[in-house]
């Protein structure tokens, strides 16, 4: 009913491999871009940017890049939290020492890095596989965080240790530092988020992206009809750190300004984006924006309803949260292990037959 | 937030409307997480002196003080989120407890023209106002602590510490860093050798660094840790049976809740401290008849006269001080973030000030200016009684060794004016 099909044909290869075959799905993704793009840049404010809508985009890259690795590829990570760090910290290193090139170069590179560095920690996966493979990248995200710790020329010798972005621009307009209008902060992530996903998405449904999955459902039976397991796993861990790194330089250059390589980038946001690409729905882009926006926004929303409108104590709105949110991820594995994403897939086929079920 | 979203509903980008009524106070605690121990204290006295002046004076000058509490959990992104959430309230100081947040809040706050006082903790070089004109850390910073602690070794050992061993085990972040520099300018000084130990966040995991400690013999033990960490290293110091006269804490390692656990091992642990201990004050008669008795105690009421409760008391009687001034600056009752910060930078605390408000003797007396916000670092030192279960100032609030500090934070707050083109003011 709401997605009808009849009329809607399909004349060439082109139109029929697109990602949104239905002409009203078609219509929604462009209408969400218009509003995300044209309208949401004018009504933002400091709020809804820095504790919303930044956190969204960020984490939402850093979940596209997890999920290429995990979803895609099959190749369990813990050291999202680590490359991330791998991200801020070049690109802190790159802001210093070229203060006039643009931020978004700076991003770019600092993305290209983390890829490099991805790869060097990928190499164990052409001989290990599964939980072993977990443990080496578990070995990545605490040699990062220590190295960064260790190591001053990193943090460019301040006392404390941290890492703080300094004013710059691109094209003349702020977008690191205090005074960054929320707008351009929020369009600058909004755009590398559209780029990374746009990439993504072709990625996947080509040739790369099928030997990545080839990989990951049988890798012994890929290797026999063709796919070269030393290609396919590397590239995977490349695009993956390459749009990790990306969202760890915007996580410290445009949200946070200051960084703490062990509070921020810890074992806990290694669990924090893979816990999002699980509810999300494992090969799924759409399942990197629902997992990111399901646990970003779920405490917030939790918050805003437990303390400011029953005024409750804070300590008791922060222990439920943890419950809450908990609770909430066992309900949703066990009703639907396969995530956000098929349970969106489930609602639209029931929409598609809607009013006649079989 | 409640309007916010309101407003984005109506589709109109209107800012949230302060309430221009209540003189507003956010308190970024937390009461939750590896470092609650220290939250919830400090959080309870701060809220409790702001309920005490409501009940007892009518608020502020007659204008009712609000706190907005909204939990952090010691963790910066959350202290962003209620950052942005309460600005918009017309919030007058921020106190977050937070070497991280601190960092954070700092380009912020300067941005929004908001105060920022980190009592004790956050960025030192800060004290220079010239270059950081919103943040504000008297009456103490961590330098000051640092050289109090080696200043009253000194004093213990006659004046030389040439060829001692003194070791810091402390918080692998940007807060137990801060004193390194210090103590190694302090170490060049007066001959002593120094061996840094750093323990991982949170800091329950601490046998090997005990280990070097008992392999390294060192004559002192400085600790510079917060949360679980403060109670395991006590802990395992009693363990490893060093003596607990030669191991002392910085002002955040130095409460009831850090040196219980190890019982009647703990006897004789020490901690510099920029406030008086204790609850033989005056004005915690006024607190239990107008606050606690009246069940209108913050949290559970349970801490009143505690270490941290005490400092968080102590940091709202500082704000609603400054609050007071800026009343009397500008002529008015209902003041903004912006004349808070005047009457910070005006701030002059007194004896006889400190009598009138019931807490005589309670901390040093010093006065704020444009160029000096970190006040006169005076550092005091505190011992645990494990019998009685008290903590005892056994030092009055000594000076510290302002050449080498002041030297440090002119470079420091240099580097970062240069870093971020600030112009020096108060001129």
């Amino acid at each position: 009913m709401f997605y009808r099909e009849a009329g809607d044909f399909k004349t060439s290869y082109a139109d029929d491999s697109q990602t949104f075959p239905i002409k009203f799905d078609r219509v929604r993704y462009y209408a969400v871009l218009a509003v995300a793009f044209g309208i949401i840049p004018f009504l933002i404010n400091d709020y809804w940017a820095n504790a919303i809508l930044l956190p969204f985009l960020i984490y939402s890259i850093a979940a596209i890049g997890l999920n290429i690795l995990v979803g895609y590829c099959g190749q369990v990570s813990l050291g999202t939290g680590g490359f991330m760090a791998v991200g801020a910290y070049a690109c802190y290193k790159l802001m210093t020492a070229f203060p006039e090139v643009s931020m978004f170069i700076h991003v770019l590179l600092a993305g290209g890095i983390t890829a490099v560095v991805c790869v060097a920690f990928g190499l164990p996966s052409l001989r290990i596989k599964g939980f072993y493979l977990a443990v080496a990248t578990l070995a990545a995200q605490f040699f990062l965080v220590w190295l960064f710790n260790r190591v001053p020329w990193f943090y460019n010798y301040s006392a404390s240790g941290q890492i703080n972005a300094p004013e710059r621009d691109t094209f003349g307009i702020l977008i690191t530092g205090p005074n960054a209008p929320a707008w351009a902060t929020y369009l600058f992530c909004l755009i590398f988020l559209a780029f990374c996903a746009l990439v993504a998405r072709n990625l996947t449904r080509g040739t790369v992206g099928r030997s990545w999955m080839a990989i990951r459902d049988m890798d012994i039976a890929a290797e026999i009809i063709g796919v070269n397991p030393l290609k396919a796993k590397l590239t995977a861990f490349a695009v993956s750190g390459f749009f990790i790194g990306i969202s760890g330089a915007l996580f410290f250059a445009v949200y946070l300004g200051a960084v703490e390589v062990g509070e921020a980038f810890g074992i806990s946001k290694s669990f924090l984006v893979l816990f999002m690409v699980i509810i999300g729905g494992l090969g799924s882009i759409f399942g990197s924006f629902a997992g990111a926006a399901f646990l970003v926004l779920l405490p917030v929303i939790l918050k805003v309803v437990g303390v400011d409108l029953l005024n409750w104590p804070t300590d008791i709105v922060a222990h439920f949260q943890l419950v809450i949110v908990g609770a909430l991820i066992i309900v949703f594995l066990i009703a639907e292990p396969h995530g956000m994403a098929q349970l969106w897939r489930v609602a639209k086929e029931k929409l598609r037959l809607w009013p006649f079920p079989h | 937030m409640k309007k916010t979203l309101t407003t984005l509903v109506l589709g109109t980008a209107m800012a949230a409307g302060p309430a221009m009524a209540d003189l507003v106070f956010p308190d970024l605690s937390y009461r939750t997480g590896p470092y609650a121990a220290g939250g919830i204290p400090f959080s309870d006295g701060y809220n409790d002196y702001f309920t005490l002046l409501n009940e007892r004076d009518g608020g502020i000058g007659g204008v009712t003080a609000k706190v907005i509490e909204c939990e952090t959990g010691y963790n910066t992104e959350k202290g962003v989120e209620c950052y942005e959430s309460t600005k918009g309230q017309g919030a007058l100081v921020y106190q977050p407890l937070s070497t991280g947040i601190t960092y954070q809040l700092i380009p912020k706050v300067t941005a929004d023209n908001i105060p920022l006082h980190t009592m004790g903790y956050g960025r030192t070089s800060a004290a220079n106002g010239e270059v950081f004109s919103h943040v504000f850390n008297y009456p103490a910073n961590y330098w000051n602590g640092a050289s109090g602690v080696i200043n009253y070794l000194l004093e213990e050992n006659g004046g030389d510490l040439k060829g001692k061993k003194i070791a810091l085990i402390y918080h692998n972040s940007a807060y137990g860093k801060e004193p390194i520099r210090t103590l190694e300018e302090l170490s060049e000084k007066h001959g002593f050798e120094l061996v840094a130990l750093p323990v991982d966040h949170p800091g329950q995991e601490q046998k090997s660094q005990w280990l070097q400690i008992r392999r390294e013999r060192p004559d002192t033990v400085v600790m510079w840790g917060w949360g679980v960490m403060n109670q395991v290293a006590i802990q395992e110091a009693a363990n490893i049976r060093f003596p607990m006269e030669n191991f002392i804490g910085v002002w955040w390692s130095g409460a009831e809740h850090d040196v219980m656990p190890a019982g009647a091992k703990a006897d004789g642990y020490k901690a510099v401290t920029f406030h008086n201990v204790g609850r033989d004050f005056p004005v915690f008669d006024d607190i239990q008849k107008y606050v606690v008795d009246a069940g209108k105690a913050a949290g559970a009421g349970d801490q009143v006269g505690n270490v941290l409760y005490n400092r968080g008391m102590y940091a709202a009687m500082l704000a609603a001080e400054a609050a007071k001034t800026a009343q009397e600056i500008h002529g008015t009752k209902e003041i903004t973030a912006a004349m808070m910060r005047d009457g910070m930078e005006a701030l002059v605390i007194d004896e006889a000030k400190m009598e009138s408000l019931g807490m005589p003797n309670f901390g040093p007396t010093f006065s704020v200016s444009c160029d000096n916000h970190g006040g006169p670092g005076l550092v005091g030192v505190t011992q645990w009684d494990a019998e009685s279960k008290t903590w005892s100032l056994i030092s009055d609030f000594k000076p510290s060794d302002t050449e080498v500090i002041g030297k440090l934070v002119e470079e420091d707050s240099g580097a970062y004016a240069a870093e971020n083109k600030i112009e020096p003011r108060c001129n």
